[in-house]
């Protein structure tokens, strides 16, 4: 409860036609959503298993609620971790696409910014966000996992900046 | 120690085989060089002399050339032989030694996804890396890569 009480809205907004409302329910959506990011694991090549190391005991992503799933059906953030080829670029539009709004995307490691080491490869794909719209870039070749667990949080950040107004993600609030 | 039989034999028994120079060799493994139609029956022939294990099979692409490489063991013996031969660039074809041996069906259609050496008699001569529909063989020497919505 720790959580809930430290961050409690205390400035409300004063809007037309209920403000309080709106606050205080951006507020909790915002705040269970950043605090229950279910991952869909993707790892597709050696920075996979600084991501297999960060769901770990050591690293212990489940203390920020991050929890591995298997199935995009139950997940509502993607790690891409590892070199994207071309001929597994579909797959992965496919699996973004089955995964239910909200979702974010972290893309972990040179390869699946922009295409790292393998720049120049006529097969790989020169970072993720051609292919789906990333939210975090977590930089490294591969990156620590204390550096995938800083994109967590900064990606917790950008979420609880979230507004159930204006939001183009949320396309059915609009 | 005394020279393996099967290593005059080779030459003996299939005319244009020619033993690599001790000079080029680096990794101490006898090397021949084979002309493209008689492979299937050189590779029958050291199968019959023990060397039932295909460590490797690859290809080269030497501009004007290919070279397919096949390297060979024997597990019983350990002795190990390396057998290159060189195809046409503009028909590269070969006869495949999947029949003979089964380990070789997969290093058959990689040589093929990727430089488009086509071995005649593989049961099923596909893209193993690339996707199906994938236009050109990329480790050509004269490959040249189309952008496209991935660059
Ligand atoms: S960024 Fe580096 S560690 Fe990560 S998948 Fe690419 S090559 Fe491997």
């Amino acid at each position: 409860m720790g959580i809930l009480l430290d961050e409690a809205p205390y400035i409300l907004e004063k809007m037309p036609g209920g403000g309080i409302i709106i606050t205080s329910a951006d507020w909790l959506i915002n705040w269970s959503r950043a605090n229950s990011l279910w991952p869909l694991t993707f790892g597709l090549a050696c920075c996979a298993f600084e991501m297999i190391s960060t769901n770990m005991s050591k690293y212990d992503l489940d203390r920020f609620g991050v929890f591995p799933r298997p199935t995009p059906r139950q997940a509502d953030l993607i790690f891409v971790a590892g070199t994207l080829t071309k001929k597994i670029a579909p797959k992965l539009k496919k699996l973004y696409d089955q995964m239910g709004e909200p979702k974010y995307v972290i893309s972990m490691g040179s390869c699946s910014n922009t295409g790292g080491p393998f720049y120049d490869s006529y097969s790989v794909v020169k970072g993720v966000d051609k292919v789906i719209p990333v939210d975090v870039y977590v930089a490294g070749c591969p990156p620590r996992p204390e550096n995938l667990i800083e994109g967590i949080l900064k990606l917790q950040e950008k979420i609880k900046k979230d507004t159930i107004k204006n939001n183009d993600r949320a396309q059915i609030f609009k | 120690m005394t020279e393996p039989r099967y290593l005059n034999d080779i030459k003996g028994k299939f005319p244009g085989t020619e033993a690599v120079l001790p000079e080029k060799i680096k990794d101490g493994i006898p090397a021949f060089d084979c002309p493209p139609s008689l492979i299937l029956d050189i590779v029958k022939y050291l199968k019959a002399e023990g060397f039932n294990y295909l460590m490797n099979l690859c290809a080269t692409d030497y501009k004007d050339t290919f070279e397919v490489i096949y390297h060979l063991s024997a597990l019983e013996s350990k002795a190990k032989i390396t057998l290159k031969v060189k195809i046409n660039r503009e028909k590269p074809e070969l006869a495949s030694i999947t029949p003979l041996h089964p380990g070789a069906n997969w290093q058959e259609r990689e040589a093929f996804d990727l430089l488009g050496v086509v071995f005649t008699g593989h049961p099923n001569l596909t893209r193993i890396l690339l996707s199906c529909d994938w236009e050109g063989y990329p480790l050509r020497k004269d490959y040249s890569r189309k952008p496209d919505q991935y660059d």
